[in-house]
């Protein structure tokens, strides 16, 4: 069974992300520039291929207790009830209850007679547990489908056995088995002890339900933890308390890499309600444990007031000097160089040669911060030689073994309690909070919640990286794209290859679409920690090339809903895991036509559309805006059209692409954290101006419900919104934006 | 210290009074459906009441609460145990995507309804603008404040 460890938590996230799967391996072949050097230092090598992903498969368990039936690990039932378990780390994107809906449908048990508990942490049992990549519903789909129907057939041979007829004699409906011709029916919890006492069939030889017949998958069902929301219940790992437990907090180098030199420790030991103060070396790891300062405290409170009292002496020596003002002109320069070419197909300087026009733009935005709304906390006790955890992760499998390691301690000496998480949005993939929990529980001697503060969380992030990307297209005498260049210039973390995010790949739409297409890559060494951050990479390419398409579209005097459809061409599959251009048509049509693509709109008014394919869901939108001559934006509408395979929890679905449509938004206008001298200059929300409900636009979601394998929604209806946006304020002022946020060009919400 | 919490009077001890009435009740007393965001007034997720009005509890120290009536979440379900209207409404609408700060957006919709419990949509914006959700449920969380307000209205 393949566990995930850190380094492979990236990779992992952009194998599984559908239609990228050779990003790692085509960004290989990139040029990496020293910032401070102005030197190209290497070319790299190619690297590895991507990792084999292992699916999981309901393993049975022994079979049943005697008081429960449990034929695996995912279902439970005895005569107080039906107890389904959901696998995967519940981060807002709805698996706590869309998983056990799909065990519920094949179990055929009433939604109404379910309990829904969170599995413990058992990648043994349960395979890979983790919430990225959209992967959830595609991952489990098949398996959770097989878990419900073994249960189902247990307890229709139960049934069988009890009234001695045939198990083809027998139906379910509402978590009961029924025999048609006597009458008879049996609760699920009354037959749960007579199942338990049968061998669990294969998972392969049990059927499954015709999808005509669901009668869960595809309905509105509301959150399982809803009421506890309501009611204040302690769901998150902020919320967890355990016997003796204290506060702690830990201050690290506002520039990371820094080392501690000194510390008024016996100061800070002397305030109110502080139990001890501490140096921590670090591992040389930046993903599990950097150096610093550790406070233990009797309180929260206490434990923030002491962290502001205290005086560190910093060797920065070896820490971030990582200055946004000095790429943006590194990129400057750049962007009238060539670079290594990722991509080259057809003949892009002879469709250059041969065309009626061409345009160029030069496309730039900036780093942004996850800002889950939970900060970063973890709960961790340590005690003779085990580790026990309760951590807002959404991995905990790679959290066991990294807090494993920095504790020296064997990884099945940590248990995991999986908490909910206040968000993820890639943050929490990675683990240093849950190391610095362990170490700081090690050393204090006593269980503690480590809390990081606001500041702490836009200090220490893994940020989603900024990029430049010089644009250059031309059209033939018809109006038709002839040639595409990209140059891109990305950063690097270890000097070998891109951050997570920043590779590209021939499959980038859209890449496989037009004859003459040259990618030209350069990566800029970059110190702050860069990663996956909500559909990474699609998150920002949809930007440039779902806007310069739109260029292209404009200077062929061409209707760009005609061009866009053009591009897709005939409908046909690109790839094993690549996008269907007849699905995209399909909702690139639905979404102009629910829309009213081309009615009048007056001035200072305008439509914009974007196509875009991510995590094997296909997502057009389009945005309706005014624009007035100070540039304030009113978002009237945005129209979304997605095909991503059958609906699991048509509520869940259509929340997060409402809420992919908003975060989008949100990101567009105003989101950025620049770094000077290593520093992230944007520490708290009054920097980083979050959406508020003021500027949230109405959002009308339409479904294709196609046959295809279905896929997750926590991140593809993301990546088109800030092109279709783009585009609108385009066609209703004139003016084309090529920056984001959108702000940097003097743009607000209305 | 003595404080007037969901309707009890709770025992703080010897609290510093400048403590945070959000560390308070978070720590102290228990009370963890009150959520830590930023720290600094700008996200709302602490929100409670303090009378009826809603008040960021992460800036709010516990010594200016006095004989106040502070409610929280915890406090907010009716006599018999059920969710009150603006709760059960959060519910129906399966508003929640992560869930954190909608302890946050209840309080601060439950003390618009207090003052105002017939708001226009725009009177709705204003007033839930204190509050950010990461996740951008503010499309449910406004068809849930109007929707709590109906049920308000007809069980008048």
């Amino acid at each position: 069974m393949t566990t995930l460890n850190y380094d492979d938590i990236a990779d992992v996230v952009d194998t599984v992300t559908a239609g990228r799967e050779d990003a790692i391996a085509t960004s290989s072949r990139i040029r990496i520039v020293k910032l401070d050097r102005r030197q190209f230092l290497k070319m790299t090598g190619a690297v590895g291929g991507g990792l084999m992903l292992s699916f999981s498969a309901p393993k049975a368990l022994s079979a049943s207790s005697s008081d429960a039936f449990q034929p695996n690990g995912y279902v439970k039932i005895n005569s107080a009830g039906i107890v389904l378990y959901a696998k995967n780390p519940e981060i807002g994107q709805g698996v706590k209850t869309s998983l056990p809906m799909i065990i519920a449908e094949e179990l055929d048990a009433a939604w109404e007679d379910v309990s829904v508990e969170q599995s413990r942490i058992d990648q043994a049992a349960y395979g890979m547990q983790f919430a990225g990549g959209s992967t959830a519903i595609p991952m489990n789909w098949d398996a959770l489908r097989r878990a419900g129907a073994t249960a189902r057939a247990m307890l229709v041979e139960a049934a069988a056995k009890r009234w001695n007829v045939s198990t083809d004699s027998l139906t379910t409906e509402r978590s009961h088995v029924i025999h048609a011709s006597s009458g008879k029916r049996a609760a699920y919890l009354d037959l749960a002890s007579e199942a338990a006492s049968l061998p669990v069939p294969s998972a392969d030889s049990v059927s499954l339900k015709d999808a005509k017949n669901f009668q869960i998958l595809g309905k509105r069902i509301t959150g399982v933890d809803n009421e506890g929301l309501m009611r204040g219940e302690p769901l998150f790992g902020i919320d967890q308390n355990v016997p003796g437990m204290k506060y702690a907090v830990y201050q690290k180098c506002d520039s990371i890499g820094g080392s501690v030199v000194s510390a008024n420790l016996d100061e800070i030991k002397t305030m109110n309600g502080v139990l001890d103060a501490f140096v921590l070396d670090g591992n040389g790891n930046a993903g599990e444990l950097l150096p610093g300062v550790a406070i233990v405290a009797d309180n929260t409170w206490s434990a923030i007031q002491a962290k502001r009292a205290l005086k560190i002496e910093w060797d920065e020596s070896d820490a971030s000097k990582d200055s946004w003002s000095n790429a943006m002109q590194e990129a400057e320069r750049l962007r009238h160089e060539s670079g290594p070419r990722v991509v080259d197909t057809g003949d892009v300087d002879k469709a250059f040669d041969d065309s009626t026009k061409q345009v160029s733009g030069f496309y730039r935005y900036a780093f942004a911060s996850h800002a889950q709304l939970e900060p970063e906390n973890c709960t961790a006790s340590f005690k003779d030689g085990q580790l026990e955890l309760w951590a807002p992760t959404q991995t905990p499998g790679a959290a066991i073994m990294s807090a494993a390691k920095v504790v020296g301690i064997q990884p099945n000496g940590v248990t995991l309690h999986q908490t909910r998480c206040g968000g993820g949005f890639g943050r929490r993939l990675y683990n240093d909070f849950t190391c610095e929990a362990a170490a700081i529980a090690k050393r204090a001697g006593m269980p503690v919640k480590l809390q990081w503060t606001r500041e702490d969380d836009m200090a220490y992030d893994l940020y989603r990286a900024g990029g430049f990307h010089q644009m250059h297209g031309s059209v033939d005498e018809g109006g038709k794209i002839t040639g595409w260049r990209d140059r891109f210039i990305t950063f690097t973390n270890d000097g070998n290859r891109p951050v997570s995010g920043g590779g590209i790949s021939p499959n980038v739409f859209p890449g496989g679409l037009l004859e003459n297409v040259r990618v030209e890559q350069t990566a800029l060494e970059w110190k702050n920690r860069c990663a996956a951050w909500r559909a990474p990479g699609s998150n920002v390419f949809a930007f440039v090339v779902g806007s310069f398409l739109h260029e292209l579209a404009h200077i062929a005097s061409r209707d760009h809903l005609d061009v866009l459809l053009e591009v897709l061409g005939e409908a046909r599959q690109l790839g094993p895991r690549g996008m269907h251009t007849g699905r995209a048509a399909n909702v690139v049509k639905l979404a102009a036509e629910k829309a009213g693509w081309g009615r009048e709109l007056g001035d200072g008014r305008g439509m914009g559309i974007a196509f875009y394919y991510s995590h094997a869901g296909h997502i057009a939108e389009v945005a309706d805006v005014s624009v007035t001559a100070d540039k304030k934006v009113d978002v009237h509408k945005v129209t979304v059209a997605a095909d991503v395979g059958p609906i699991v929890n048509l509520s869940g679905a259509e929340n997060q692409v409402q809420g992919s449509v908003i975060d989008g938004l949100s990101t567009m206008f105003n989101l950025a954290v620049s770094f000077e001298n290593g520093r992230v200059q944007q520490n708290n929300f009054d920097r980083y101006s979050l959406l508020r409900m003021p500027s949230a636009p109405e959002v009308e979601v339409h479904f294709v419900e196609s046959d295809y394998p279905p896929t997750g929604l926590g991140e593809p209806a993301f990546p088109p919104l800030a092109p279709a946006v783009y585009n609108a304020i385009f066609e209703a002022s004139g003016h084309r934006a090529r920056t984001m946020p959108i702000s940097e060009e003097g743009y607000s919400l209305a | 210290m003595n404080i007037k919490i969901n309707g009890e009077n709770r025992d703080l001890g010897a609290i510093d009074p400048q403590t945070p009435l959000l560390w308070a009740l978070r720590d102290e007393l228990g009370l963890v459906g009150t959520k830590f965001g930023c720290g600094i007034s700008q996200c709302g997720a602490c929100s409670v009441l303090v009378n009826n009005a809603s008040v960021k509890s992460c800036s709010f120290p516990v010594s200016s609460v006095g004989d106040a009536e502070v409610t929280t979440i915890e406090g907010l379900a009716e006599s018999n145990g059920d969710l009150n209207p603006v709760q059960q409404a959060w519910v129906d609408l399966d508003v929640a995507q992560c869930g954190y700060c909608q302890s946050g957006q209840v309080m601060a919709a439950e003390a618009l309804l207090r003052t105002n419990p017939n708001p226009t949509d725009d009177e709705i914006d204003q007033a839930m603008a204190t509050n950010i959700c990461r996740c951008g449920t503010y499309i449910r969380i406004r068809q849930a404040v109007k929707t709590a307000a109906s049920h308000l209205a007809a069980s008048e």
